[in-house]
């Protein structure tokens, strides 16, 4: 077993017409043992920034705590908000450093860009690799199921009701093929003028 | 004298701090997960007075394709551009490492750097790592003594080269090289060759795929054609397979409202009276 997959979890981020979504499943697991159905994997780093961190558990909320101080030194110095282009270098860089001995989690950013509101989704690897696509990210232990969910669902220009659908479809069809993710799932809406965070049903087992 | 309020400057470089617990999470019979890698074709020709480089757009992880259109030709300088192959972060983090020294180098210097000298920064920094750092590259660019063209190894070895091929794909381009390449070709004949070659990568060997990047490099300037070609078009999908709004099962909402601070700026015309 890889430590990647020690805690389990599945995470996507899709872009919309306008809007951005990102998504997570609640589990929290020792292996095949289920530990806790609340755990925060999808973090806020700004109104309009959110970051996921799939992976070790341990590093999920290590590496959080890290990027949180960053993102705050940032803001005092910079007197501006950060933009998810910025959270992204920031994240890889702080990654890489750790090259030879790195944190198990395998990041997705998503948001809009604070000036433009320009829709941005990238996700990297344990070392921070960045790959910026048009479509979609997944991360996470169903990564192999979501790419195949996503590749068939997401189509292009999606309003932010139909990315909702898209996105909440895609990631429970996914770790419900999944053993160690799921139970239970949170979903973000990102919009120009407003975040909207559905809790799912899910399948409990 | 360290304290929460008052933290000790890191020290540049690698960190190493995470070693000792993930050694230890190894011996636990957890394995080490695989970072992306780019599979990769990458080639490089010296045409007359010029240089083309050429990249498939395929990042895998293990088996699973991870980026289908990334970038593989890096900018390090003006008149200078790298292919990398290997471990995807290594290749993008020492060019970019290596592009911010020479454009210091160069301000210092005022002079357009020169490709030797990006070699031997690349290979030094290679070599000190002793192959850990996972990066094949292929150096082109023209400078004031003509064009170069440079194959660099993880370990730190060079060579110059008038044509060459790295990556997975490397044997598939090689083939096309070796039976086609001559010296002193024409732009448009030297493009058809690289394209060429990228395209024997992409059909027989699975580790690159999707399109062919090229960069040209002349004296005179850098034609970078970002997907020359599309050697793989997806299909268009015959049925949506959007769900109908309300087909997700919902807990609880919450919204979140931001207000959107705008400031109107007036300008005021210049006077020109």
């Amino acid at each position: 077993m890889s430590i990647l997959t020690y805690n389990g979890g599945a995470m996507l981020a899709m872009k919309g017409d306008g809007c951005v979504s990102i998504a997570a499943d609640k589990r929290y697991g020792i292996q095949m043992q289920t530990v806790g159905t609340n755990f925060q994997k999808i973090f806020e780093m700004g109104p309009h920034l959110y970051v996921g961190l799939p992976g070790l558990a341990t590093d999920t909320q290590t590496v959080m705590e890290k990027i949180r101080f960053r993102k705050n030194l940032y803001e005092l110095r910079e007197n501006r908000k950060i933009s998810p282009k910025v959270m992204a270098s920031m994240l890889s860089n702080m990654l890489y450093e750790k090259r030879f001995g790195p944190f198990f989690v395998e990041p997705i950013v998503a948001g809009l860009d604070p000036v433009t509101y320009e829709p941005f989704i990238c996700n990297m690897d344990l070392i921070g690799c960045i790959n910026k696509p048009d479509e979609f990210v997944v991360g996470g232990t169903a990564s192999a199921q979501l790419y195949g969910m996503c590749e068939s669902v997401w189509e292009p220009n999606l309003g932010p009701d139909d990315l909702f659908e898209t996105t909440s479809q895609a990631l429970m069809n996914a770790f419900d093929r999944d053993a160690i993710s799921g139970w239970g799932a949170v979903v973000y809406i990102i919009e120009k003028d407003k975040v909207t965070i559905k809790d799912l049903k899910t399948r409990m087992d | 004298m360290t304290s929460i309020l008052c933290p000790e400057i890191p020290n540049a470089g690698f960190s190493f701090e995470n070693c000792k617990r993930n050694t230890l999470l190894q011996s636990k019979g957890l394995s080490l997960p695989k970072a992306t890698k780019t599979g990769t074709t990458i080639v490089g020709i010296q045409i007359k007075d010029g240089i083309v480089l050429g990249a498939d757009t395929r990042a895998t992880e293990d088996t699973t394709v991870a980026d289908k259109n990334c970038e593989k030709i890096h900018y390090i300088a003006p008149n200078i551009y790298c292919c990398g192959a290997g471990t995807a972060a290594d290749t993008e983090m020492s060019t970019q490492m290596i592009s911010s020294q020479l454009a210091l180098h160069s301000l210092y210097t005022n002079r357009q750097v020169r490709v030797c000298t990006a070699n031997m920064m690349l290979k030094q920094y290679l070599f000190r790592y002793q192959g850990y750092i996972g990066a094949a590259l292929i150096l082109g660019g023209v400078d004031s003594t003509g064009p170069h063209l440079y194959q660099i190894y993880p370990h730190g070895s060079t060579d110059k080269l008038p044509f060459t091929t790295m990556g997975s794909g490397s044997l598939a381009a090689m083939a096309v090289f070796e039976s086609r390449w001559k010296p002193d070709m024409e732009e448009t004949e030297g493009i058809q060759l690289v394209r060429d070659a990228i395209a024997a990568g992409i059909f027989n060997d699975l580790g690159s795929g999707s399109n062919v990047d090229i960069c040209v490099i002349r004296k005179s300037g850098v034609d970078y054609k970002r997907t020359y070609e599309e050697a793989n078009k997806k299909g268009t999908r015959q049925n949506s397979y959007r769900y109908p709004r309300g087909a997700t099962a919902v807990l609880s909402t919450k919204i979140q409202n931001i207000e959107i601070e705008t400031t109107v700026q007036h300008i005021e015309p210049m006077d020109t009276a």
